[in-house]
């Protein structure tokens, strides 16, 4: 029969041409996967960090609060990994080299200073792009409309704390201020540009920069003065060069994953 | 000349009123007038069980950073946390009772009050965390859901909430350990393994046989309690033995028969040396748990300090 052949092709000639929504969402998944894999594994790595406190915060509120945000960010790591592939395979069976998170966010917990202000460096550039990319029309906007709305309260826990050790006691002012220049110089690479994000960096690094200023100044802190980025720190971790804990992190991550090839849990 | 003394009548008063409100069903409520002994007996149950929740977060949170998929690690870490909130409401309901949290964490850190003895056992698979779920949470769940309508009422309206949630990690220890025991091989040995492990101790958290333990009889007269140990042991072992059969799973019991009679499973005896030796601090983790809880409290005073001395300074906390 040939007039359904011949009557088809051109409908399919026209539906490829005319509805690039097939092709074009494909081209628009892989322009997404990078980003996607870089802030997934921000978010799966800083998750994990904060899981290692469960059963030793300094209190029991803590172990509520610390724990609420390792389930959010854990929450965001298997949108956002499910968009470059598949969460447990890329969560999983990774090596350390291919993981694409900034290296603030694999730097072990130190004490309770130390992780605050890892988070207050960390939240507060979250939910500055989170909230850019709500405003746009990406892949990611859906998942960082979400998202901004559930960092915004990791950034005041993280402020509140901040206010507290800096203008407690003398011993917590000097451990924070501790964490706070120790951790500094990671803190360049969050504004070094991502492959396939498209947001305004320098915009961003202004308002992360004047927050949190006001932030430690509230808070009788000193805004360190060393450099922010190194030879090894400026957009290192998104080329997949890490720091040493990170392999050991990693390592007993995915051990028992590992330990089963193929198995379903 | 014997007269009454009026304090001794409004005494006497008070003691009728109150054994009518119990008799009655009615509950108690913290402004409400309780005898001394009722006021600490359910301190230290309440106490006890506070401390239950934030020691036995530790042997779950042992698997935390090991889950072996993102959904598996999600559930753990959110029950984890869960324990944390049941830790909130009991020392919250200790509070109401005029103990506070403070006071009772002294008490557990210098060994003056007690926890669990099932969380002085160690996790030492993936699978434990799916044994715990289903046996520690299933027993925890049979022990609970009475004190659900305990006179006292705020610890009453704490269980009510904690059981629901303890239902939900009930079933995820189930589903987790149905996964293993229809995986593979390895994994189906591995949820064996630890219902092997687990289902002694598990049976052992009811408490002493009923003619030994020490403060049941005045507790169901308070009606704080509303079942002997040896019934509520014996409900949780009714509910096992068909889920064990579901889960493909075998408990480790020679002696597990149906007894048409009684209409129940009987089964065989327990050690108690064994739980008498874990109570005295003789367990595979007493040290540990104590020590890590201790080391936990005592690194975090620093923090506590310094919110302390912010609210001083910022004019909080005045409540």
């Amino acid at each position: 029969m040939k007039p359904v052949p011949t009557a088809q092709a051109p409908a399919a000639a026209d539906s490829a041409a005319a509805a690039p929504a097939p092709a074009g969402s494909l081209a628009r998944d892989v322009a997404a996967a990078a980003p996607a894999l870089a802030l997934g594994d921000d978010a799966l790595v800083l998750s994990h960090r904060l899981g290692e406190w469960a059963g030793h915060a300094p209190v029991l509120e803590e172990e509520m609060a610390l724990a609420n945000i390792a389930l959010d960010l854990l929450g965001q790591a298997r949108v956002l990994l499910s968009l470059a592939g598949d969460e447990d395979e890329l969560a999983y069976l990774r090596e350390e080299r291919a993981f694409r998170n900034c290296q603030l966010v694999e730097q072990p917990n130190g004490d309770f200073a130390h992780t605050i202000a890892r988070q207050l460096y960390f939240s507060t550039y979250q939910e500055l792009l989170y909230g850019q990319l709500a405003s746009e029309s990406g892949p990611l906007a859906p998942l960082a409309a979400k998202a901004v709305k559930e960092v915004a309260y990791h950034r005041d826990h993280a402020e509140q704390w901040t206010l507290r050790l800096g203008d407690g006691t003398e011993e917590s002012h000097e451990r924070i201020q501790r964490g706070l220049t120790a951790l500094w110089r990671f803190t360049g690479e969050l504004f070094e540009p991502v492959p396939g994000l498209d947001v305004d960096l320098s915009a961003l690094h202004d308002a992360w920069t004047t927050r949190v200023e006001s932030v430690l100044t509230r808070a009788t802190l000193t805004v360190p003065q060393g450099p922010s980025r190194g030879a090894w720190t400026a957009g290192a971790g998104r080329q997949g060069l890490h720091t040493e804990s990170f392999g050991r992190m990693l390592a007993e991550m995915q051990h028992l994953h590992r330990s089963h090839p193929g198995a379903t849990w | 000349m014997t007269t009454i003394a009026p304090g001794e009548e409004s005494l006497a008063a008070l003691e009728a009123g109150f054994d009518a409100a119990v008799a009655a069903d009615e509950r108690i409520e913290p402004r409400d007038w309780m005898p001394d002994a009722y006021r600490s007996s359910l301190v230290r149950q309440i106490a006890q069980h506070a401390h239950s929740e934030i020691i036995g977060m530790q042997p779950e949170a042992n698997w935390i950073t090991r889950a072996p998929s993102l959904r598996r690690k999600a559930i753990l870490m959110a029950k984890v946390q869960d324990e944390a909130g049941h830790g909130l409401y009991l020392y919250s309901a200790a509070e109401t009772l005029g103990a506070g949290r403070d006071e009772l964490l002294d008490k557990l850190h210098s060994g003056r009050q007690k926890y669990s003895s099932i969380f002085n056992y160690p996790t030492l698979t993936w699978a434990d965390v799916g044994a715990i779920g289903w046996l520690v949470d299933g027993a925890a769940i049979t022990n609970q859901v009475p004190l659900c309508r305990c006179s006292y009422g705020p610890y009453a309206r704490a269980m009510v909430r904690v059981c629901k949630e303890e239902s939900f990690h009930q079933r995820q220890g189930y589903e987790l350990l149905l996964a293993l025991s229809r995986g593979t091989e390895a994994q189906h040995a591995m949820a064996q393994d630890a219902v092997d492990r687990w289902w002694w101790p598990s049976l052992m958290m009811f408490g002493p046989p009923d003619d030994e333990s020490a403060h049941s009889a005045q507790s169901m007269a308070w009606k704080i309690k509303r079942h002997s140990n040896d019934e509520l042991r014996q409900r949780f072992v009714d509910i096992c033995v068909p889920q064990a059969e579901s889960l493909g799973l075998t408990l480790p019991d020679p002696d597990l028969t149906w007894n048409e009679q009684r209409g129940h499973w009987d089964f065989g005896p327990i050690d108690w040396d064994e739980f008498r030796e874990v109570l005295k601090g003789n367990g595979p983790c007493n040290d540990q748990r104590m020590t890590q809880r201790r080391r936990a409290h005592e690194e975090g005073a620093w923090v506590r300090d310094a919110a302390a001395a912010y609210a001083a300074k910022h004019g909080e906390g005045t409540r």
